[in-house]
């Protein structure tokens, strides 16, 4: 078998290694890599739609502090984050408890409760758009035979955030369903054998032994939802098809600010220095989330 | 008894999907109609959709799209893994914890770079600009490598011995031994393209260019006075990835399943 001469068997690894890899790299590097640089520098400079780029510091961000759209885009952000992490932790965790059990046709169950998930957040928008018309939408009807007066979900302020989070939760709750379901699945049924002989009650046996046994799984659904409730498509893709930010701005999340910032308004500079203090926020709540886990790596003994 | 109350949330979960088919079929005149089932059902709005819009076009456009990225990634990626899992070299670990800090990168945050990246790189408005930023997730690579781990090295060890070069070994033993993860991704791959809006949304400006969720989103701002028409429109937008589902559930699932391991 010839050998490349002049190349050791540990230096041809290096180079299977570089070529094997280099597509990937090369990809991640020029569309993740330099784009999330460039978003960093992009915010310390104001940009137009034509190309011109103009130096202006720490103005963006100063402007940022004193935009009352952005500040309030801020809270509804904080809001979501906060109303939807738990939301998509406790559903997630409580239909993978009733789905873990042995049902007849748990397939098909399981099935129902993770096929919103594959149909696009675009057509999720517009369904429900269609069913929360104000007064002829299914939603409205329904709940006026059972005596709610019908409200406007999504043209009042009030309810609108809180009607994308409903929806919200019920496109993703399949996935975490689904995540939970493998950790559980990982728990190994002799120390659910144990408490059982030892008598304990179902509330304890979930408190002493679940829960400590999911903490992996728990953490990694804890790190993914917050990340996708910071900066995920899905907020997006749900505020642009059903309300733009509205009424009154109250579903403004921050992704729909800054995409509006740039590509409404043409503050390229603008935006990227918003979505630069959204991944400082994001990196701080996942660093309280790292910190709080100790890492997340957990013993058991 | 917990089979009665799974399967009532079920129902309840699904049923707007099912109201959303069932109004495809429904008449304009029945488009509010309270009850499930259309009195006069019809095709029309079928038609109507197909006619309005060149939806075919479309569809074939987020096909495309969609199944040239699916390759495209499956193939970058296994090569990744397996020289993240497998060849050593320095600096491997470094390399994969920085393509795992990619995960924090989400399109929303780099959309504008990207977009004047691309716009500088001519790729707007084109397939290319479509195509090519899409293929680029630390997902795949990151599963795939999982997968890669796991597997025993016997095989490996025995064609090294019998001086096979690692590309033999990757094409002759890897992929073959890879065939249900890649299935499973190559499920999860297509319905994420097929499903993606933001992107699309951003880089395309001509017509001809858009994908299914462009199109629908224009469709529905013309006929905002017929939810028949708009949820026919659902209906084909969403049928290849409700069938997609009907068929590779457990692929889909598995996928997923795996990611949740660190």
């Amino acid at each position: 078998m010839p050998r490349h001469r002049g190349m050791s068997r540990k230096h041809r690894e290096w180079l299977a290694a570089a070529l094997f890899l280099l597509p990937d790299v090369i990809g991640l590097i020029v569309f993740l890599g330099i784009p999330m640089v460039l978003s960093l520098s992009l915010g310390f400079f104001e940009v137009d739609g034509f190309g011109t780029y103009a130096f202006v510091g720490f103005d963006n961000y100063q402007k940022m502090f004193n935009d009352p759209l952005f500040l309030k885009s801020l809270r509804v952000t904080l809001i979501y984050v906060v109303v939807l992490v738990p939301a998509l932790y406790c559903t997630g965790l409580a239909l993978a408890l009733l789905l873990k059990q042995d049902l007849p046709f748990i397939g098909l169950l399981r099935g129902m409760f993770f096929l919103p998930h594959v149909i696009s957040l675009v057509v999720i928008g517009l369904l429900w758009k269609f069913m929360l018309i104000d007064r002829v939408g299914i939603v409205n009807k329904f709940l006026s035979r059972i005596g709610i007066d019908p409200q406007s979900w999504l043209g009042n302020p009030d309810y609108a955030l809180g009607t994308l989070l409903v929806i919200t939760v019920w496109f993703l709750m399949g996935y975490y369903m689904v995540l939970f379901l493998a950790g559980l699945q990982e728990i190994p049924t002799e120390y659910y054998d144990a408490a059982r002989i030892d008598g304990a009650r179902p509330w304890q046996t979930f408190r002493d032994i679940t829960l400590p046994l999911l903490k992996p799984t728990s953490f990694f659904v804890l790190l993914v939802s917050t990340v996708a409730a910071v900066a995920g498509a899905q907020g997006f893709d749900l505020v642009y098809i059903m309300t733009k930010g509205g009424p009154a701005n109250a579903t403004s999340v921050l992704i729909f600010y800054i995409y509006q910032q740039a590509f409404q308004f043409g503050h390229y500079g603008y935006a990227a220095a918003m979505a630069s203090f959204m991944v400082l926020m994001l990196l701080i709540l996942t660093g309280i989330l790292f910190v709080v886990t100790k890492g997340g790596r957990f013993d058991f003994d | 008894m917990w089979f009665l109350i799974t399967a009532a949330l079920g129902l309840i979960t699904i049923f707007p999907v099912a109201w959303m088919v069932s109004s495809a079929f429904k008449p304009n005149a029945e488009q509010y109609s309270f009850i499930l089932l259309p009195e006069n059902p019809t095709f029309g709005n079928f038609e109507h959709v197909f006619s309005a819009l060149p939806f075919a076009r479309y569809m074939l456009n987020s096909f495309f799209v969609s199944a040239v990225v699916t390759i495209v990634a499956l193939f970058f990626h296994s090569m990744a893994a397996y020289a993240l899992a497998r060849l050593r070299f320095p600096g491997r670990e470094f390399l994969f914890l920085a393509i795992f800090s990619t995960f924090l990168v989400s399109l929303p945050v780099i959309l504008v770079p990207l977009f004047i990246l691309a716009r500088e790189l001519n790729m707007l408005n084109s397939y290319v600009g479509l195509i090519v930023p899409a293929i680029f997730n630390a997902f795949g690579i990151f599963l795939l490598r999982q997968f890669y781990i796991g597997i025993p090295r016997e095989l490996e060890e025995a064609a090294i011995l019998d001086g096979a070069g690692y590309w033999r070994i990757y094409t002759n033993i890897i992929i073959p031994l890879s065939k249900p993860v890649l299935s499973a991704l190559a499920v999860f791959f297509f319905l994420a393209n097929w499903n993606s809006f933001l992107w699309p949304l951003t880089i395309t400006t001509d017509s001809d260019k858009w994908v299914v969720q462009i199109a629908i989103t224009s469709f529905q701002a013309q006929y905002s006075a017929s939810q028949n028409y708009i949820m026919a429109a659902s209906v084909v937008v969403a049928m290849p990835t409700m069938l997609l589902f009907l068929f590779f559930q457990r692929q889909l699932v598995e996928s997923i399943k795996t990611s949740g391991f660190k």
